[in-house]
Formats: structure tokens, sequence, C-alpha cells
């Protein structure tokens, strides 16, 4: 039998009116007014540095990047441009004051405008309707051809992406927002997948195109840069640390912001290395919500009231993450003594990629995308008209949490501030969207059982048990998993986790999905039973899938 | 902001306690309009009559009200000074009058239990989650969020008697700290600031517990080096107790922690201080607290600190022993006794 589908339509179907398209159709103009403003900020703020020391910091600091760190992606001129930029600031350094300020500011005018040239996205409508279209027409005829068997499948209609992909939370809540202010939607990010995933959703719940900052990295791949830029994505490049580089980015993010574009980013900055949910956000790119939300209100007149912007969380469930084995080993050298060999990454060439969607497709298992509701700018929840509502349901008006004696008044201390209550708020909302697979938990009780089986070792040594030790008895392993499960289900109660509905099942039905699920593209799958025994063949994946329900004071009740 | 609030907008104060009324009258001194609530009409008649409050005069600029409404509505920065029993509950009638532009700057210096203490057993121990400091009732109990707080040797009297003194503003937010230094400095009163809110709301709370001993020391007469003994090891207990709670050590070497350790260790005006003293001279903690006007904070806290100290599994021999003291297990003598046994370890680096 066929459940009846919930089909979205789009929320407003002339992509010319879309603030993205408009935005794209101005973009020089666009990039020019993001030069002046970023170079004016810049000005404004000294951190305590002459601006000729800024420029030679970057200079420097642009020079040792491209030597030490050269991508495909970098432009040819980069030499040569850098080259100039410090030959013009040495030989000015003898001219007058007057003179050599001239010269310094033109200077960090010319880095500012080839910044944010390169920032820019290159959204382009027929790009994106061809990438929709490829996106959600190809992997369903992939899955068709997979699952239900026989060339002929290709044609049919039978299964759809959304088969593949569960949308849970609030889907219509953020159809509404996305109608009356501006939406940032801010996910979880685990696997370089999350990006065209969360594209295919904005396209698939009906909303127009997000702008969103990815990694520069990602344009080094031909068929990535691609749906990048066809789904409206700016770049950002994590090789670039300067304060000029940042101003810049912050003031593309937070003028499109202010134009209406709704845009996305990952908080989390990079792929959880460890696979726990992430608690650090990076503030700088959020603070832009803040700062584009003020200035928003600074700029509103009694007949233009000044738009909202909305922030959503929302967060990505696999049961399997391509590159767990190579991030986990990553985040093991960063924080344990022992040296681990460097992979490579899944995700280096178009064919791995292919493959790994291949198998995405042809196998069972799941993705579940859980979006949040939405929240104003200091993370207090908005109803579907948008209205703030605070803890105690009373409605308030972000506008008063930058009035000072009356007035709307600039505290750019006050707004760092509020960027970490934000996240803080942020990273609340993703533990309770996280939906809590039986491969999560599969993996949380075999790693916990370990640590409890082994209380003098510490993590490292856990990690490096010979084969003989880690071998659990399965009635056991049934026991606590059961346990488990209940305070599992005690916590989504409270509202305070999500559970799949696999989740529900008899328990060694869901521990048979689980350990079919967990890790199951890895070339040693992390956890498998054999006859009555549950053998851990793959400590480190083990560790990271476990990460995932870190955070639930789970860990007494083993 | 000059240096004088020239502005109409008047400042409010809740609580018309000792500590209160100091601060109203410290804020009367640069601000044409001080808004001080107290909780029942009666109270607010006498004061206005009298025109003075809990032993102290008040300044012509303080209007006595017993409307929150009026005050959360007339006012952009409000201190609140109540106990901290009836601080939540207080929170939940001011809330409604409150929006994010306000400035709350608390004078508490006493912890919130969240959960019925019937809840508490061994499976759910006291923690930290059920332990909640002033800043954090605000925070949880209405949508300001320009939260700070007050700390530092400020003995009600001596304020009001026009001694000189200073106080650290304690907030997340700079301009908390610049409208706290704008609105309370004056010749006599320096006002320091400090980003480490817990830290600070931590050292006014922890330090009444060791006020309420070194009280004892001085109830029995047991002399001076004792007292400093007794001090030095209670700040090293308080340091280690704060960074179990999340402060860090270095708030406790400030103003608001060593320098209100100070003045409470030392003074027959610290209630708490009284409650250790008369507890030494024979009297049981029952008879004290129904015989004193204001609350001492330092007794709730002693019950606290020791659970929670159980849970997070940190020594503090000087909690415990008072709270067995104040539980009736042991007489004053026996505690000093005890504690002059206990084998401490060597002077620990605390920071």
């Amino acid at each position: 039998m066929r459940k009846q589908k919930v089909r979205y339509s789009e929320i407003i179907p002339r992509t010319q009116q879309w603030p993205i398209v408009q935005l794209s159709k101005n973009r020089k103009a666009f990039i020019e007014e993001v030069s002046q403003e970023s170079f004016d900020n810049l000005k404004r703020i000294t951190r305590g540095r002459s601006l000729r020391e800024e420029l030679e910091m970057t200079v420097y600091r642009e020079k040792l990047r491209i030597k030490a760190n050269p991508w495909r992606v970098d432009p040819k001129d980069e030499k040569p441009f850098w080259r100039s930029i410090q030959e013009r600031l040495a030989d000015s350094a003898t001219l007058p004051p007057q003179e050599a300020k001239e010269i310094e500011e033109k200077l960090l005018y010319e880095i500012v405008s080839r910044y944010s040239e390169e920032i820019a996205g290159n959204f382009k409508r027929n790009s994106y309707r061809f990438a929709k279209a490829f996106i959600t027409f190809g992997f369903a005829r992939l899955l068709n051809a997979a699952r239900v068997k026989g060339i002929l499948s290709l044609f049919s209609r039978q299964l759809d992406l959304d088969d593949k992909i569960h949308i849970v939370g609030e889907p219509e809540h953020i159809r509404k927002l996305a109608k009356k202010g501006t939406v940032v939607m801010v996910p979880t990010h685990f696997s370089n997948l999350d990006s065209i995933l969360i594209g295919w959703v904005i396209q698939f719940l009906g909303l127009p195109a997000f702008i969103y900052g990815a990694g520069l990295n990602l344009f080094n791949l031909k068929i990535f840069a691609y749906f990048m830029n066809s789904l409206g994505a700016y770049k950002v490049d994590r090789r670039k640390k300067n304060p000029v580089y940042l101003e810049t980015l912050k003031t593309y993010s937070s003028k499109a912001l202010r134009r209406g574009c709704h845009s996305l980013f990952f908080p989390g900055g990079t792929r959880s290395r460890s696979g726990k949910i992430e608690k650090a956000l990076k503030l700088g790119l959020l603070s832009t919500t803040i700062e584009g939300q003020r200035i928003l209100y600074q700029e509103e007149t009694p007949e233009k009231p000044a738009t909202k912007v909305f922030i959503v969380p929302v967060v990505i469930n696999y049961h399997f993450t391509l590159e767990a084995p190579a991030l986990i080993n990553e985040h093991l050298r960063r924080t344990g003594q022992e040296r681990y060999y460097k992979e490579a990454d899944e995700f280096t060439t178009s064919y791995k990629i292919a493959t790994f969607l291949f198998k995405f497709f042809t196998k069972g298992s799941n993705i579940s995308v859980s979006i949040g509701k939405g929240m104003d700018i200091l993370g207090n929840y908005v109803d579907d008209e948008g209205n703030s509502i605070d803890a105690a349901g009373k409605p308030l008006d972000p506008k008063d949490y930058f009035i000072s004696n009356g007035e709307i008044t600039v505290d750019h201390q006050r707004e760092q501030e509020y960027v970490r209550i934000l996240a803080k708020r942020i990273v609340e909302e993703y533990h309770k969207y996280n939906r809590i697979f039986a491969s999560h938990l599969v993996a949380y009780t075999a790693f916990k059982m370990m640590e409890r089986k082994n209380p003098k070792l510490d993590l490292y040594n856990v990690l490096r048990l010979p084969d003989e030790d880690t071998v659990i008895d399965y009635k056991e392993f049934k026991k606590a998993w059961k346990k488990l499960r209940k305070r599992v289900l005690k916590l989504h109660k409270k509202g305070k986790v999500g559970v799949a509905d696999h989740m529900l099942e008899k328990a060694d039905a869901a521990i048979e999905l689980g350990l079919n699920n967990v890790g199951m593209y890895h070339a040693r799958r992390p956890l498998i039973k054999k006859g009555d025994q549950i053998i851990i063949q793959d400590m480190n994946t083990l560790y990271y899938y476990h990460n995932r329900m870190e955070g639930y004071g789970l860990e007494k009740h083993i | 902001m000059g240096s004088k609030n020239t502005s109409e907008t008047p400042v409010g104060v809740i609580g018309a306690g000792s500590f209160g009324t100091a601060v109203s009258n410290i804020l009367a001194e640069k601000n044409k309009r001080v808004l001080l609530y107290a909780r029942s009409a009666e109270k607010v008649a006498t004061i206005n009559a009298s025109r003075e409050c809990a032993g102290h005069k008040i300044h012509d600029h303080i209007e006595v009200t017993n409307d929150l409404e009026y005050v959360g509505q007339s006012c952009n920065v409000i201190f609140p000074v109540v106990p901290s029993a009836n601080f939540r509950s207080m929170m939940k009638e001011l809330a409604p009058y409150l929006r994010p532009y306000h400035i709350l700057i608390h004078g508490t210096k006493g912890f919130d239990l969240n959960i019925d203490r019937k809840k508490i057993d061994e499976q759910n121990p006291l923690s930290r989650e059920h332990v909640r400091t002033m800043s954090e009732v605000i925070k949880e109990e209405s949508s300001v969020v320009r939260v700070g707080c007050l700390a530092g040797p400020n003995l009600a009297r001596e304020i009001s008697d026009k001694k000189p003194a200073a106080t650290v503003v304690a907030s997340h937010f700079d301009e908390v700290i610049r409208v706290g230094q704008n609105l309370l400095r004056n010749d006599r009163f320096l006002i320091y600031g400090s980003n480490d809110l817990i830290g600070i709301e931590l050292c006014g709370i922890l330090k009444n517990i060791i006020a309420v001993g070194a009280g004892t020391i001085a109830g029995l007469e047991l002399g001076e080096n004792a007292k400093a003994l007794f001090i030095s090891r209670g700040l090293v207990e308080m340091v280690h107790i704060g960074k179990a709670l999340g402060g860090n050590a270095q708030a406790f070497l400030s103003l608001a922690g060593v320098g209100d350790l100070m003045a409470t260790s030392y003074s027959n005006l610290s209630r708490n201080f009284t409650v250790g003293n008369r507890l030494a001279k024979g009297e049981t903690i029952d008879e004290i607290i129904a015989s004193m006007e204001e609350v001492a904070e330092g007794v709730k806290t002693i019950e606290i600190i020791n659970e929670l100290a159980q849970t997070y599994g940190v020594r503090c021999p000087i909690t415990e022993t008072l709270h067995r003291v104040i539980k009736k297990e042991m007489t004053v003598n026996e505690a000093h006794r005890y504690l002059m046994k206990f084998p401490f370890r060597a002077e620990i680096d605390i920071v």
C-alpha cells in the first residue's frame, strides 16, 4: 500500500521575485557595495594596529598560504597580485604620512574588492532549475532502479527521494516563516553530502533558493562546484584567517541577509570530526544575523517595518557517515598523543563520490532531516506569524534587545554576548531535534560497555583494546541496550530528543536493524553479530558513532 | 552618559531591606528619582511616614512604592535586592513588566533551589542544575538578558553612614558594568567591573559560610590567630567549591572574594557573622533565626553546599562541620576541636 505523499508547492512560484535572483542580477553592484561596506568597517575597527601593519600582516599571511597550501581552485594571478600589493606598500613607506595613507587605503580597497569578488556566489536561475531537476529526477531514477529491480523500473515512479529522506519536525512552519521574513538555516554538519542534501530539502519544501557559505575546497571538484554554484553557494576559504578577509566575508553574509536572501550556514564550521553534535559553534558568521537584524531595525521606517530574521536549526541524521574513518582518525590525532596515519578523505575524487551515491541509493539506509522550530536572533521561539515568544509564552519584540535608554544603540561587545546566547540555544535545539537511530544506540551501548569493563583504561587505551577483549555477550548487550532505550524514550517523552520510529520495534528486531546499519559501507563494519556474540571490529568508528549520543547523561545508566 | 545621570528616567530598587535601602540611598545621590519597592502597602506607608527604612534614613529622591508594574514600566535599570528564598517568586511577579531592554543588577548573595526537597534522593542527588544563582533565575524567569550583580564588602550600615567603600559590578555585558558605574559611583563609593558574573556571584554566596564560622570563633573567643587560620582555610575551601560549581579561582582573590570575606568575617554588622557568634554563645539556630529581622543567607547556603559537595565529591570540612553544628549533631566547641585535628593538606595551589 502506498502512503499519500506530502507535496509542497513553491511559496514564491515566480523565481523572478526571489531575492537571490535579484541579487545575482545586480551581482556587480552588490559586490561593490560589499567592498565599500567592508572597507568602511575595516577603517573603523583598528584592533590596536595601524592600517599599514594590518596590510603587511595580510600580505605576509597570504604569501605564506600560497606557498604552503595551494589549491586547484586558486586563481592563477594570485602571486602577481600579492607581489604588486607588497611592492606598492613598500614604496609608499617613505612618502609623507598623508600620501602614504591614501595609498594604504587604496590597497585595502583593492584587497577587499578581490575578496568580495571571490566570495560572491554565482547563482544562475537556469542552472538552478537544471540542478534541481537533475537531483530530484536523477536520484529518484537511481533509487527505483536499485530498489524495484529491473531496468524498466528506471521509469517507475514508485519511489522518490523522499522515501529515502524523511523530513520531520516543522516543515510547514519554516515555509510560513520564509514568507514572513528572512530565514537563516543552521544545520549540523557531519558529511560533505550535507550540502547537496540540504539543497534538495530546500527545494523540496518549496522554498526559494538559499545562499550559503560552502568551503572553497569543495569547489576543487568540478561536479560539486557546479551544484554549489547553482544552488546559490558563496565561497568560504578556511585558509584565509586574516581580519580583512573575515570582515569581507561577514559583510557579504550580513548584506545579503539584509537584502532578504534566505541563507544557510553550517555553524559548526567544518564537519564534526568526533561524530559528536557540534557544541562549539563558530560565532563569526552567526554574528552577522544579529548585526543584520540590528541594522534592519535601525533602517526601519513607520511605512516599512524591519524584516525579521529567523534562525532555523536543522539536524541531519545518518546511520552512516561516509567519511567517518577519516574524520575520527583526524579527531584522535588532534586530541590524542598517539599518532594515526592520515587516510585519504573519501570525498577527494568525483569517482569516489559517484560510487558512494550509488551505494547510498542502492542499499537501504535512510536519512532523516529534522527541521527545528524557528527562533529569533536571541533564540526565542517564534510562532507561525513570526512573533517572538518568550519562555513564559508572552510575546516580545526583539528590537528591545538593541535598545538602551529608549534608543537603538550599537554595542559590539553586547552583540558578541548575544551571539554566544544564540549559539547556546542552537546547540540546545540540536540535541532536541537529534533523532536517535537504532544504529546510534547499538554503537553507544557497545562502546560504553567496553569502557565500563575497563574502568582503569583511558580513552586511547580503550580504543586499542586487543581483539579478544572486544567481544560482548549478546544477552548482556541486549539487556544494556534495552535499559538505555528506556532512558532515551523517557527523554523523548520530555521533548529532549527525537527518536526514529524503528526504535519502537521489538528489541531484537531494532538491535538487528541497528547492527545492520551502523557504519554499513565501511570496509570494516564497526559492529557485527556472530552467533550469540557481538563483535567489535573497528573501535575508532564505533567510537565515532557512539559520540552522536553524548551529552544526554545516558552514561549513568549503563 | 556623563558623571551625573541627569535624565528623568527613574532607577528601580526592589526590596526594602537594609541592603536595598543602602543601594537606594547611593543611587539617590546621583539620580533624581529612585523607586524603592516594598512588598506590603503597610510597609510603604510606614516608610513614607518616617522616611526611614530598615533603620536607615532615606534620601529625598527616593519614592517608595508597592507597585511592581509601575517600577517595571518607568525604569530601564532595576536593582533587585531581596532574599534568595523570595527571589524567584518576586521575579515571577515582575517578569510581565520586563522587556529585553531592561538591565537588572541584583545584590542577593544566596542560591535558589528550583526543585522540591522531597524529590532529592540518592538516585537524584542535588546538583548544579537544581541550584541557581540569582542571575540565572532572572534569565530563566524573564526576557531580560542584560544582567549583572553587585558584590563586595558592602556592610549596609556603613554605606548608609556614608563611610567609604567599593563594590564590584559583574556582568557579561560591558554595557551593564558601565551603567552600574554611572549610576552608583561617587566620591566615597568606588565601582570595579568584572566579566566573570558567575564567579563573582559565587564569591558573595560562599563567603557567607565562612562568615558564620568566623562568628563562632569570635563567640568562643579563640583569638585572632585562630580566626586568621580559619578564614584563610575558608578561602581555600571557597575556591574548591567555586571551581566545582563553574567559577574560576581568580574571582575569589578580588574585592568580591577576599574583600567581602574579610569584611563579613570581622564584623558584628554582618548577619552571618552574628549567627555564628550567637551559636557559639549557646543559642540554637532556631532561636537565632526567629529573632533576626532579616535573613542570614549563610545558613541556607551551608545546607545546599553540604549536599552539593557530596554530589561532586569535593571535600569541604568547614562546611560539613558547620552543617553538623546547625543540625545539632555537634556543639561549636566540638566542631573546633574537630577542625583543629583535621588533616588539611599543605597549602594548595588554588589559582
